[in-house]
């Protein structure tokens, strides 16, 4: 029973690090660049979820969707004033650049909220409930999570395989060049990728702060980078694979903080990505692209 | 006749690398025009700037009495303007149906007219609508950059290299096309090695050497040059 409770808690924690990976794993593809400033999103849609309840007392759906609105504009703004310009120049330019944007959205996050943890209210308000005579209890948080996560996935999914965007944003992830010939405006649509990547965001860090109830400047940063080793593990550019290895870094990490150590979790959780990664260089689930002549 | 594509003095640059210095050319509404040239003399340069995928430092390029020099690519198509880059650049994980879908990208929606449209040119592809693109052959993956060019219905369609790596019955089988194209109404300003084959069918042709028009004529005068027969027909 033991083993199925931390299992049910890991698929949990590794649904968020799944919603956050869907995040980087968009951007990844479609302005292949590395969105590192992704995980503080996710640290300002918790905090203004947070204000939206604590200060203004508005129920959680309402909170959620304002975190989701000033987060989707966060990206957008992000993406317009930071990334574009630096469209076409080295990728490390771009990598420096969302590193500095990271350390940005921290630091403002301390000079508005102060560096003080706040304590996070969860969203969820139903009980949770206890099978097998209480050996095992599921929260609220645990199936709002998982819930939450898989329609997402669905969601995105469903839009990028059936929808005019969608698949314009897949012609842009394969080929930015061939999208203008078809009269795709490429900076729209990257503006768009990250637009939904940080609503995404919104949702995760409401997620996570109502799963981990502290939050402060740094919250984003860690599950940020987990989840960005979720996506890689996953296959980075791939929805299920982001979604599979979020799930499965969530477990793996429930796991050696029960068995083996809370402080090396994070470097078990590395190994196991490295691991991966020699057997499966794209990742679980990534593309293997071929090209013919 | 009128003048459908008028480029003017253009000089364009990669960086440092003066490619395409100072050409002038037309390509007339109904025409096709061929522009041949050995390898790195600046052909797909020169379409890549038509096509607003790159900008000319100086001069002008007007489309349909519209100047484009400067405009960004995805508008162009919306002008009549397609271009089937070198290489092809279909879409390799999407299926054919979505490639050309992608082609009608600019009307939202994809009509079946359209699509028997192209499949009437490329019978081949329709069978395989549902496959995915990078899994087609050579010949049917340039069918399929054509095809998705054509979902668009442009004015002018510009071909780079179209008969690229194809076995020498899929090229006569693509210039066929073409010549079918042409007649149906499409303007076409054609980018080839294969310049024996190229200038029969062209009306005009021009000759480009590192960057500069050497040689303009019909298509017949070019192939009977000595120029040219030496330099790109083998003698
Ligand atoms: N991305 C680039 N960066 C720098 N130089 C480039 C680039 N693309 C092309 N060039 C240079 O510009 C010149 C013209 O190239 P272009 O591709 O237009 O030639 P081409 O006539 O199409 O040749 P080919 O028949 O081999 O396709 C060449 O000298 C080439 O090296
Ligand atoms: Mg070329």
């Amino acid at each position: 029973m033991q083993i199925l409770q931390y299992l049910i808690n890991g698929i949990s924690i590794g649904a968020v690090y799944a919603i956050i990976a869907l995040g980087y794993t968009m951007v990844y593809g479609i302005a292949k660049m590395l969105n590192f400033a992704h995980g503080d999103v996710i640290m300002v849609g918790a905090y203004i979820s947070f204000c939206v309840t604590n200060y203004l007392g508005l129920p959680a759906i309402v909170s959620i969707l304002a975190a989701m609105i000033v987060c989707t504009v966060l990206g957008i703004i992000i993406e317009a004033l930071a990334y574009k310009p630096l469209r076409g120049t080295s990728s490390l330019a771009v990598l420096i650049t969302a590193i500095g944007v990271s350390y940005f959205l921290q630091n403002a996050a301390q000079l508005i909220w102060g560096s003080a943890p706040k304590n996070f209210t969860s969203i969820v308000t139903f009980k949770p409930f206890s099978l097998a005579g209480g050996e095992l209890v599921i929260t609220g948080e645990v199936i709002i999570t998982i819930v939450i996560s898989v329609l997402i996935m669905v969601g995105l999914t469903l839009f990028t395989g059936k929808t005019r965007m969608g698949k314009a944003m897949r012609a842009v992830s394969e080929d930015r060049d061939a999208a203008q010939l078809m009269g795709i405006n490429v900076n729209q649509t990257i503006s768009m990728t990250f637009a939904i990547g940080s609503a995404l965001a919104a949702v995760a860090g409401v997620l996570l702060c109502s799963t981990v109830p502290t939050l402060m400047p740094t919250t984003g940063s860690m599950p940020g980078i987990r989840a960005f080793t979720a996506a890689v593990i996953g296959g980075i550019g791939s929805i299920p694979g982001a979604m599979l290895g979020g799930i499965l870094l969530g477990v793996i990490e429930t796991f050696s903080k029960k068995y083996i150590s809370t402080e090396f979790s994070d470097a078990i959780v590395f190994a196991v990505l490295i691991l991966i990664l020699l057997v499966k260089p794209a990742g679980l689930l990534g593309k293997q692209v071929q090209e013919k002549v | 006749m009128s003048t459908m594509l008028k480029i003017d003095d253009i000089h364009v640059y990669y960086g440092a690398i003066h490619a395409i210095k100072g050409v002038s050319f037309e390509v007339g509404e109904g025409e096709i025009v061929a522009l041949i040239g050995a390898n790195g003399a600046g052909k797909s340069t020169i379409l890549k700037t038509v096509s607003g995928l790159m900008h000319p430092r100086s001069g002008s390029i007007s489309f349909m009495d519209e100047q484009i020099a400067h405009m960004d690519a995805y508008k162009l198509l919306r002008h009549g303007l397609a271009h089937v880059p070198e290489g092809r650049r279909i879409f390799l994980q999407m299926t054919v149906q979505e490639n050309l879908e992608m082609g009608a990208y600019i009307r939202k929606d994809v009509s079946k007219a359209d699509l028997d449209m192209v499949f009437n040119y490329f019978p081949r592809l329709k069978e395989r609508r549902k496959q995915i693109a990078g899994t087609l052959s050579g010949g049917e993956q340039q069918m399929l950059a054509m095809s998705r060019a054509l979902m668009s219905h442009p004015k002018l369609m510009m071909l780079d290299e179209p008969s690229m790596g194809l076995a020498p019955i899929l090229v006569d089988q693509i210039f066929d096309i073409i010549k079918q194209l042409h007649k149906d109404g499409t303007t076409i300003l054609l980018v080839e090695q294969n310049a024996s084959k190229a200038l029969e069918i062209a009306d005009r042709a021009y000759v480009l050497e590192t960057g500069n028009i050497t040689l303009s004529g019909t298509g017949v005068e070019l192939a009977r040059s000595d120029e040219v027969r030496k330099a790109y027909l083998g003698g």
